[in-house]
């Protein structure tokens, strides 16, 4: 297969598979089998691309391109480079583990499996399709069509407001959609003028950017770059976030945080800063403010959450913080520790979801305050919470560690302020991932969730006698669960302690992006060695 | 001032495999945390044999060591890329040198006693597996933290300890108590970590490597206020491990924990830790006389703190930790005065290991016979119902206390009269304040010592907390025999390290070689002095103590000192004041803002759009499903379109 067809079938192969999976309404598990097997051969196909890929190579690998709408000036061109090459590799293992987590899922009445698990695989099409694009307007299309089957993930499959959540999302994402769509229009106008004919090719956009006017570089900048602040999002466009990820079923909810919000991130750093190099230098004070803000505002609303799935989404909106300070830095160092964050997110954050879901699936009830004591009904479910909660602390040794700490380091020589105030962030974040962890999981088993239904009002410590029958209630990790973690943690230590197999992926790219940006970095070399 | 180091060699021979250091216990931790149940049997051999092996390497590669010149006992070995991208190179590798190995020998030798202490505490816990893998844990990230080339696995190794120690503080997990200490000691320690962190993020950008050997040999080319800030964020970073001021507070807090976690961790190795950064960092330090003076100043602050609290307390564990903030401020305190001081700090760091561990484990040995009882206030006279801990126990008062010839008068007097001979009104002030803690101390420590192992026998007409009588009973051999070397070390190990400036010599390749004092007056007289005052200490313990019967239940209408004693001087009141209520109100200020006032602005701009409300609320039923319908079927088409065009 050549490198693009490669690209083409990883497209398709999920599509395939949501056309196999939906009519099998009346077989559910065939239906979870059979949407598992193409989610498996999927992630194969991800790997045939990472070994496909040559990080020393050419800008944009594994091409495809055919004639869409020629009249138009638009292609059906896929290519990646490393950046999108992690963000495919991070979609294809987060949906099978998303797959085994939903395994059990409680539905809502007269939803079934087919139609949950049909539409997971035409999202992790369209997800595929956004990281793949090499052609604006087709980025612009799966960037916007993106959000239907998130919009009916969210609003047919969710928790009680999950119509108010789903709407809230999708009239944000719309809503962004329409300003891009306008700067999207504008790279045409603008490349007509300068190459005589007009053109979504995003190498061609490139090659021009240098020419543009600063000023037309900052309006057309601004369009995409509201777009992809709601999407990533960064504080002030940050609040359908906590409602969508709240009403959000869990695995649902794992590839919004974990993956689609990213596409807000990888679009400043595919598009935002090679096509307007300008603009992205003269405005990044402005976004860098909105990134330390949403560090430390992200994280003192995580703080005082009361709602366990809200709390994870605020935690993301700290840490989409940090990554969006590593982006605007502009040195190596911080863009490839922000890459290699948005996947440890996805990871740390995803495992992180997943928990609380198995939390949840277990006391019903969303609220942290229901709970208590669970470490020692369910050990291995606390300690699986634990390692997720230091991962999202950047505990060394985890993999957001050298993420967190590449932006900073990376982010200090030119911008020591906004780096020491994201770094203060550090204390807030053990603060939420710990206070989190002791109202959840230490000192004495408590709370209604855990010991209510069973042996009435829920605050008293349970007595000897109903410790068995909690723990009948209450269990510890099933072996499906502890299958659906495993390859989480060994991912958070793996990637934690070896991750610069994934880094050299990704610094080529982050260099070649640094440079159409018209910058090099700060610190060079062993300095005066 | 310059200071020259001995230039770094390459490993050679038994020193390539060093790696196994680490290696052991980290192996230790993973196979007793991973492997689940079915290590419950032999888990805690497995982690005593571990941290012994390491022990047994040490021994080696000491020896391997003292048979190179001192000019060539600075080794290191490259074990590989962490993270590296253009001039951030971060790689795995050790530094075998004489501090490193001092601090090895140090954490898997006492390490490696209470590993086999704990086998008889914690014999009747039934995690006591997982306790064992978590104790390796400590051990490999400790000797990480020690054994590391450069300042990012140094930060890997430093945030491990506070993983290990979290864990640990909050081992007893049905006590709320025990959690908040976990949290408290972690969250105290970020603040430092920030502190570090940000003196990594300055050195890098002053000359693009973090690696020991690059960033020591150029610290000449750091500029004199960017030396300064760097020198001051590692001093935050050295206050939060080693509780020093003003981030003292979780120390004590900590004692939460089991009692052989105390020993190690909050006693002799994890919170020394401050100490061995900056007398790893000597180089900066040596060009920076502020910096210096920084860190004396909080040395000295710090251990008259802890050792007034000391005096206060009725909890034998929290006495030695208000103990433990104050001897290590003593360690601060001499590391702070430069070249003068490198070695003595560590020096009494060593001495320090050695008997504050024996105290741990003897009050832990206390608390064993006495059914958990840490209250003071209901022992007394249990010298006679455990004669060995006694004895043990009174070895490690003795060298605390700087009886003359014992462990502790060796280093402890050594410090006191280096900070004299600073000179000028700061070394006149320090000295002095050390000295009248010197006399602090021995007043907290005999008090101690009598009202557990003296006077009347206050346990016999109470109970536990837990409902028993009370059974005082000698512990088990295998929790007083790993105590016998250490009492041992109370007693002889100043002398074996500080005669003939035995250890200034053996650490001079690391940190320089020992400048003198010039003292303003004798030495002599400052010994005398130092234990005249120690004496002082001793009889007043007798006068208010000794003598009168001890209160079982705490007096309450005491004058002011003794109220801000026992308060912790106020430390946690001002924390929660100035940090912990302003942050609660913020943070719930923050999220009505953010429901109310972020969203919706949103929110109503949305209904304005529309109309009204009533039609946004029609527009989220209808309009938005179709629309969403309508995109996906279009995208359909498209991709039918496409494919038809393209394969037709």
């Amino acid at each position: 297969m050549s490198g693009g067809g490669l690209l083409l079938a990883m497209l398709l192969l999920p599509l395939v598979g949501s056309a196999v999976v939906a009519p099998m309404r009346s077989t559910p598990t065939a239906a979870k089998v059979t949407a598992m097997v193409f989610a498996l051969g999927e992630l194969v196909l991800a790997a045939l691309a990472w070994s496909a890929y040559q990080p020393s190579g050419a800008r944009l690998q594994l091409l495809l391109s055919i004639p869409w709408i020629p009249s138009f000036g638009t292609r059906f061109a896929l290519g990646i480079d490393g950046i999108a090459l992690v963000m495919i590799a991070l979609v294809s293992v987060l949906v099978p583990i998303v797959m085994g987590s939903s395994w059990a899922e409680k539905l809502p009445e007269d939803r079934t499996p087919a139609g949950f698990y049909a539409l997971l695989l035409t999202l992790q099409s369209l997800l595929i399709g956004v990281f793949v694009s090499t052609d604006v307007f087709l980025f612009y299309l799966f960037f916007e069509v993106m959000l239907v089957p998130m919009y009916f993930l969210i609003g047919r499959f969710g928790g009680p407001r999950r119509q108010y959540a789903a709407v809230k999302f999708f009239l944000y994402s719309l809503l962004g959609g329409l300003v891009m769509l306008g700067s999207v229009i504008g790279l045409f106008v603008v490349s007509g003028n300068r190459l005589g004919h007009g053109t979504f090719d995003w190498a061609s956009l490139v090659r021009i950017a240098g020419s543009v006017p600063q000023s037309t570089q900052i309006w057309l900048f601004l369009g995409f770059f509201v777009a992809l602040a709601i999407k990533a999002p960064l504080v002030p466009f940050h609040t359908w976030l906590p409602d969508a990820g709240a009403e959000a079923p869990i695995g649902v909810g794992v590839l919004l945080v974990g993956v689609m919000d990213k596409v807000g991130i990888y679009g400043f750093l595919r598009y935002c800063l090679p096509l307007f190099p300008a603009a992205s230098r003269a405005l990044a004070p402005l976004v860098l403010v909105l990134a330390v803000v949403g560090v430390l505002y992200g994280a003192l609303l995580a703080v005082g959450q009361s709602d366990m799935k809200r709390f994870v989404s605020y935690t993301s909106v700290a840490h989409f913080g940090f990554i969006a300070l590593g982006v605007f830095a502009f040195s190596t160092q911080a863009q490839a520790g922000a890459v290699l964050y948005m996947v440890n997110h996805g990871i740390s954050t995803g495992m992180l979801f997943i928990v609380v879901g198995m939390l949840i699936a277990r006391g019903g009830s969303r609220l942290i305050s229901d709970y208590g004591g669970v470490a020692a009904l369910a050990p291995l479910l606390a300690g699986t919470m634990l390692v997720a909660g230091l991962s999202s602390l950047a505990l060394p040794g985890t993999n957001s560690f050298v993420s967190e700490f590449m932006v900073l380091i990376g982010s200090f020589p030119r911008q020591p302020v906004y780096t020491i105030l994201a770094t203060t962030g550090m204390i807030l974040a053990a603060l939420y991932v710990l206070w989190f962890y002791q109202r959840l999981m230490q000192g004495p088993v408590r709370g209604a969730a855990v010991v209510g239904a069973l042996d009435g009002p829920g605050t008293a410590t349970a007595p000897e006698a109903a410790a068995q029958r909690q723990r009948a209630r209450f269990p510890d990790l099933s072996i499906r669960e502890v299958a659906v973690l495993t390859p989480l943690v060994a991912l958070i230590l793996l990637l934690g302690l070896y991750p610069q197999p994934v880094l050299n992926v990704i610094n080529p790219s982050v260099g070649a992006t640094l440079t159409e940006v018209g910058l090099s970095d700060p610190v060079v070399g062993q300095g005066g060695r | 001032m310059t200071v020259v180091l001995a230039p770094v060699v390459a490993a050679e021979g038994t020193a390539l495999h060093a790696w196994l250091l680490v290696a052991l216990p980290a192996l230790g931790a993973l196979v007793l945390l991973v492997g689940g149940r079915r290590t419950n049997v032999w888990g805690h051999l497995l982690g005593c044999a571990t941290v012994l092996a390491a022990f047994g390497y040490g021994v080696v590669l000491l020896s391997q060591t003292l048979g190179f010149e001192a000019s060539q006992r600075t080794r290191e070995l490259g074990l590989g890329t962490w993270f590296a991208i253009n001039s951030l190179q971060v790689n795995y590798g050790l530094r075998i040198d004489p501090l490193s190995l001092t601090f090895v020998l140090l954490i898997t030798g006492v390490g490696g006693l209470i590993h086999l202490y704990a086998i008889g505490y914690m014999a009747h816990d039934p995690g006591r597996r997982r306790f064992f893998g978590y104790f390796n844990l400590f051990v490999a990230a400790m000797l990480v933290l020690v054994l590391s080339n450069n300042f990012v696995t140094l930060y890997l190794g430093w945030e491990g300890v506070g993983l290990a120690s979290y864990l640990l503080i909050g081992w007893y997990q049905d006590r709320p108590s025990a959690a908040t200490a976990a949290k408290k000691a972690f969250l105290m320690n970020r603040v430092g970590d920030v502190g570090l962190a940000i003196a990594i993020f300055l050195i890098w950008r002053s000359l693009g490597t973090v690696q020991f050997s690059e960033v020591f040999s150029r610290a000449g080319q750091i500029g004199g206020p960017t030396l300064l800030a760097i020198t001051l964020l590692l001093l935050l970073g050295a206050c939060g491990k080693s509780g020093q001021f003003p981030l003292q507070a979780w120390l004590p807090d900590a004692m939460e924990g089991p009692t052989p976690v105390s020993a190690l961790i909050h006693a002799a190795t994890m919170v020394t830790a401050g100490v061995y950064l900056i007398a790893r960092c000597s180089p900066l330090y040596n060009l920076s006389p502020n910096g210096r003076l920084a860190v004396a100043a909080v040395g000295v602050i710090t251990l008259l703190i802890g050792s007034i609290i000391g005096c206060a307390y009725d909890d034998i564990k929290k006495v030695l930790a208000y103990s433990t903030v104050s001897q290590i401020g003593y360690m601060i305190l001499a590391v702070g005065l430069g070249p003068a001081g490198y070695a003595l700090g560590i020096a009494h760091l060593l001495t320090h290991g050695f008997f504050k561990a024996g105290l741990f484990l003897g009050a832990g040995s206390v608390m064993h016979g006495m059914h958990d009882e840490i209250d003071m206030r209901r022992m007394g006279g249990l010298a006679r119902h455990m004669p060995i801990t006694f004895a043990i126990f009174s070895c490690g008062y003795l060298a605390l206390i700087g009886f003359p010839f014992l462990s502790g008068y060796y280093s402890k007097d050594a410090i006191i009269e280096a900070a004299y001979a600073a000179g000028g009104a700061a070394g006149g002030v320090f000295g002095t304040i050390a000295l009248l803690a010197a006399g602090l101390t021995a007043f907290y420590m005999t008090r101690l010592m009598l009202m557990t192992f003296f006077g009347e026998e206050r346990w016999r007409d109470l109970r536990s907390a837990d409902g028993h009588e009370y059974h005082p009973h000698e512990s088990p051999a295998v929790m007083w025999v790993p105590m016998v070397p250490l009492a041992i070390g109370s007693l002889i190990a100043g002398y074996l390290l500080t005669s003939g400036g035995r250890l200034a010599r053996w650490l001079a390749p690391s940190v320089g070689a020992l400048v003198p004092a010039e003292a303003p007056f004798p030495p002599a007289l400052v010994s005398i002095f130092t234990v005249l005052v120690s004496a002082l200490g001793v009889l007043a313990a007798w006068l208010f103590v000794g003598r009168n019967p001890v209160p079982v239940v705490r007096p309450e209408r005491v004058s002011f000192p003794v109220a801000a004693a026992r308060a912790d001087l106020y430390a946690n009141a001002i924390n929660e004041t100035i940090v912990a209520r302003p942050g609660t109100w913020l943070t719930r200020a923050l999220v009505f803002v953010d429901n109310k006032g972020v969203d919706g602005v949103v929110n109503g701009t949305a209904a304005l759009l529309g109309g009204s409300s009533g039609r946004l609320r029609r527009l989220q039923t209808g309009f938005v499903r179709s629309y969403a319908l309508g995109m996906l079927g279009g995208a359909v088409v498209v991709i039918a379109f496409l494919l038809a065009v393209s394969y037709s």
